[in-house]
């Protein structure tokens, strides 16, 4: 690649206490792209994500977006550049229907200032534009699941609800944190076109995955993490064939069925 | 429940009338309009007429000092069930509002009408900013700053003989006529009540009900938790410092007393009363606990322990408070069902 990456990570490690979640991991990630991160549970997936969009200390390491140093700032400053994350376990806000969580980020400053989002600050008009982005990330509009309460939302609707929060800050960057599990195939086949076309509207993806088969499917590059350290990276065919990386990350067996199947 | 009887179970249905009046179009029907305004025109009507049916001076001050308290906890209300945090800090805005308002109109001669605001919009900025460190904190240490900043000044008010020290600040100006204080006091508190009731819905409302739900969402919304949670102090401490301004000059006198613990204990009795997360509700609160507490007054501090007694009768019977029982039933009817 010709092109300066959009995010560089150097060395970044993070410890708890006594647990090395994280040692010296470097990657770069081009405008564009999608880059797929695996690994076993615990090998740090949860805390890269976390150490890029500043939800934790970084232990040392530089996180360099578009050539500037992020790492260290606050996370809603991140944010605010349009560095954007889901949660692995779901953050709604189960107090409020389901469009009514997206009056809150499209309040944002970024909203407000990179939005174009038709209405502008008119009470009222965040709703309305809120209603057409879950739309647009697959909630039925006709049979009122956007006016559900968030508690009431089956799995599905709750990763797209983290989604669509992404979006409404219209994202330079979003970082999927396992958008997939907890899902039925035919949800994870309705997922796949949607992230394909994040991609076309040209959003950069992280995508963080257990479920191998699908990741590959979209990834354009795929880091393996183990124990904190990465193993190896590489395109998805590469990386399925690496030795290494069937003995490290695939020796449990469920993860072995997933990669006979794929 | 015993095993032979078929099981049953009690179902609430909304009325009809609440239905039809989420729509746009219960603006075009009488009995609709009614339904929607006549609480709230209930509740105006009853506080505006309340000095007129007060049977003398005495009474018309206890409703004074109603809507004082009404503050306090319309404010503990919004800043608990809105925004997420626990405040005990009644007295201490009470305090900050009430001695500023005193020194004011003593050293710079202000009249209440210029010192009230005055000291609602500088009391309420020093309480932020007292209150700042602890904002990004999780947890408890909120509620117990709020409480140790009223004792704290409260002591050193007395210990350096400052601010007149335990004889408090006399000599400060009335509102010139009991009508006036009266219905200055009445009209403020409406006027609070239903701007919060207006912010709570609106969207910056929505993204406070947000710090509560879920703030490291906020955090990966873009947004500054704590900028927020200072927003949410300030409007609650305004309305406590508002309300001491408004003590000062009723009573024409500011004194250590106004760090006392009642300011912050009272409102939150009169929020659980009321019922929670209603607005109205602890304003109902005041209503029934500020004439309770006078008619008690013979006990002295120990109209604390009777706070603490109905607080925790109300817990045990009565969770949910008056406004949210009195909410269900006038929206909602309830029919025994079959299980
Ligand atoms: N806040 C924390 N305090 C202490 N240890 C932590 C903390 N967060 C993560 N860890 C530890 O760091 C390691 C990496 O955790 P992380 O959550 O990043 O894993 P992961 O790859 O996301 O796993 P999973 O696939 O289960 O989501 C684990 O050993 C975990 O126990
Ligand atoms: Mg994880």
């Amino acid at each position: 690649m010709t092109q300066a990456p959009l995010l560089q990570v150097k060395e970044l490690s993070k410890t708890f206490g006594g647990i090395r979640a994280l040692e010296k991991v470097s990657f770069d990630v081009h405008e564009g792209e999608i880059l797929g991160i695996i690994g076993p549970n615990g090998s740090g997936k949860t805390t890269i994500v976390n150490g890029i969009t500043g939800f934790i200390r970084l232990t040392s390491g530089q996180v360099l977006f578009r050539g500037r140093d992020i790492a260290g700032k606050p996370a809603h400053k991140i944010a605010d550049m349009g560095v954007t994350r889901t949660f692995q376990i779901m953050r709604p806000y189960y107090s409020l229907p389901a469009y009514k969580n997206l009056v809150i980020p499209l309040f944002s400053p970024r909203a407000r200032r990179t939005g174009g989002w038709r209405g502008g600050g008119r009470l009222g008009d965040r709703h309305t534009v809120g209603i057409d982005i879950l739309e647009e990330i697959g909630f039925e509009r006709d049979s009122h699941v956007p006016y559900k309460a968030t508690a009431t939302l089956p799995t599905g609707y709750l990763k797209r609800l983290e989604l669509a929060r992404c979006l409404a800050l219209k994202p330079e960057i979003i970082i999927c944190d396992e958008v997939f599990s907890g899902l039925s195939m035919s949800e994870i086949a309705s997922m796949v076109p949607l992230i394909e076309r994040l991609q076309m509207d040209g959003i950069t993806l992280i995508m963080i995955e257990h479920r191998l088969r699908e990741l590959f499917k979209v990834a354009s590059r795929v880091m393996v993490l183990n124990f904190g350290r990465k193993l190896m990276e590489g395109p998805p065919a590469e990386v399925m064939a690496d030795a290494r990386v069937k003995e490290a990350y695939f020796g449990s067996r469920e993860v072995r069925e997933v990669m006979d199947h794929a | 429940m015993n095993q032979n009887t078929p099981q049953r179970r009690r179902e609430r249905i909304d009325r009809g009338i609440k239905v039809r009046c989420q729509g746009i179009y219960s603006l075009m029907s009488w009995r609709e309009m009614t339904y929607i305004t006549a609480p709230r025109a209930a509740l105006i009507a009853g506080l505006l007429a309340l000095p007129l049916v007060m049977p003398g001076m005495y009474w018309q001050r206890v409703i004074s000092i109603v809507c004082i308290y009404a503050l306090l906890a319309v404010g503990f209300d919004f800043l608990a069930h809105f925004v997420g945090l626990v405040s005990l800090g009644g007295a201490f805005f009470v305090g900050v509002g009430g001695y500023l308002a005193a020194i004011l109109n003593t050293a710079w001669a202000l009249p209440p009408i210029a010192t009230i605001p005055a000291a609602t919009v500088i009391g309420a900025t020093l309480c932020t900013l007292l209150l700042l460190p602890c904002l990004p904190l999780r947890g408890v240490y909120f509620a117990i700053v709020t409480l140790m900043y009223p004792l704290f000044l409260a002591r050193v008010i007395e210990a350096l003989d400052i601010l007149g020290g335990t004889d408090g600040i006399m000599g400060i100006d009335g509102f010139g006529g009991r009508w006036t204080e009266q219905y200055a006091v009445i009209g403020m508190l409406l006027i609070v009540l239903f701007a919060v009731r207006r912010l709570v819905n609106t969207d910056i409302g929505l993204v406070l009900r947000g710090v509560k739900d879920n703030d490291q969402a906020i955090r990966a919304s873009g947004m500054n938790v704590t900028r927020y949670k200072a927003l949410a102090v300030f409007i609650t401490a305004a309305m406590g410092c508002m309300s001491g301004a408004f003590l000062v000059h009723i009573y024409m006198w500011s004194g250590i007393s106004q760090f006392a613990l009642d300011f912050s204990i009272l409102p939150i009795a009169a929020t659980v009363i009321g019922g929670g997360g209603t607005l109205a509700g602890p304003v109902i609160g005041c209503l029934i606990l500020v004439p309770v507490s006078e008619l008690l007054r013979d006990f002295g501090t120990l109209r604390i322990v009777f706070y603490a007694l109905i607080l925790v009768a109300f817990i045990v019977f009565r969770s949910e408070g008056i406004m949210v029982y009195a909410q269900r039933k006038y929206h909602q009817f309830e029919r025994w069902t079959q299980v």
